[in-house]
């Protein structure tokens, strides 16, 4: 079953990480930014897995953590779209340049 | 090449791919829809690692709920058609180089790091497993992280509907009723208040 070495996976999660990272720094649009930081929450989950599967299989601790941070990721989701909406309605916008009232 | 070799690089292309397109795409839903690839990508990635039960919360929670989320908010936010407006080249330029350059030096690590080949052991996760060490209380139990998030799933909830919550917007009876509070402090004599009231209820509705 192993016949692909660890460092392949690690590779796919790190360019993912990249990926997102790139995403966070180019958008200003909070939802996409959203985006973005699920696309790094994922990436870590698939480090989670594929270490316990590569290193520890007689153990379970990375997929309890991987679905930690998925339920996490859920509750934060949540709070983060209530908030864009929120400030949608008193902004008219939900550009995070056009939110700087606590800039300075 | 075997065929759980072809299998991991075609999952691998395709969630590197749709995520790549995901954060470049101008049009904001199709980025959403490229998102929801890229996660369905990643939970056939862990259906190849042989944790189904992982797989399968990554599909309800991921591509079930947090996908239909953010459409149903790029729905009430933004002319979905509409193109965002693009980056400028010098913040591209130094995101790209951030970005590879993080990526180099990381990618470099692992690369050289040079983790112990696999003792090949089977890798079984039952879900039966799982529910036991979650809800176990002795070592290596998850039932106080397990209650924890529990609770902070709540407060999440609750926090949503009080942050999303829309502020009622002053009813034109309010001020009515102020100023007949304040009519009702003044000591006077009943007979005056009667024809008082009257007037500040004129000016209200003016």
């Amino acid at each position: 079953m192993n016949e692909v070495p660890l460092t392949h996976i690690l590779f796919v999660s790190t360019a993912l990480f990249f990926i997102g990272m790139y995403g966070l720094f180019t958008r200003r649009n909070l939802i996409t930014m959203l985006m973005s930081i699920e696309l790094l929450l994922n990436s870590v989950n698939i480090n989670f897995v594929a270490f316990n599967k590569y290193l520890y299989p007689d153990k379970l601790d990375g997929v309890f953590f991987a679905i930690f941070i998925i339920t996490i990721a859920a509750a934060e989701a949540a709070v983060a779209i209530a908030i864009v909406i929120n400030l949608y309605r008193s902004h008219k916008s939900i550009d995070v340049e056009d939110a700087a009232e606590l800039k300075f | 090449m075997t065929a759980s070799q072809i299998i991991f690089y075609t999952i691998s292309a395709f969630i590197l791919g749709s995520g790549l397109l995901s954060v470049t795409s101008t049009k904001i839903f199709r980025s959403a829809i490229w998102l929801l690839f890229s996660l369905v990508g990643i939970a056939g990635l862990y259906f190849w690692m042989q944790v189904e039960f992982v797989a399968a919360v990554q599909i309800i929670v991921y591509v079930g709920g947090i996908v239909v989320l953010i459409i149903f908010s790029i729905f009430l936010t933004q002319e979905s058609g509409k193109e965002m407006p693009k980056p400028s080249m010098r913040k591209t330029i130094f995101s790209v180089l951030a970005a590879l350059f993080g990526f180099a030096f990381t990618y470099n690590l692992i690369d050289e790091y040079g983790f112990p080949i696999g003792n090949a052991k089977p890798f079984n996760v039952a879900v039966s497993d799982i529910g036991t060490q979650m809800l176990s209380t002795t070592d290596f139990g998850y039932i106080l992280p397990f209650e924890v998030v529990s609770m902070l799933l709540l407060a999440s909830m609750i926090g949503c509907i009080v942050i999303a919550m829309k502020t009622p917007e002053h009813e034109p009876g309010e001020p009515k009723e102020v100023m007949l509070d304040n009519n009702e402090d003044a000591p006077a004599p009943t007979v005056v208040i009667i024809p008082s009231v009257p007037e500040p209820l004129i000016i209200a509705e003016v």
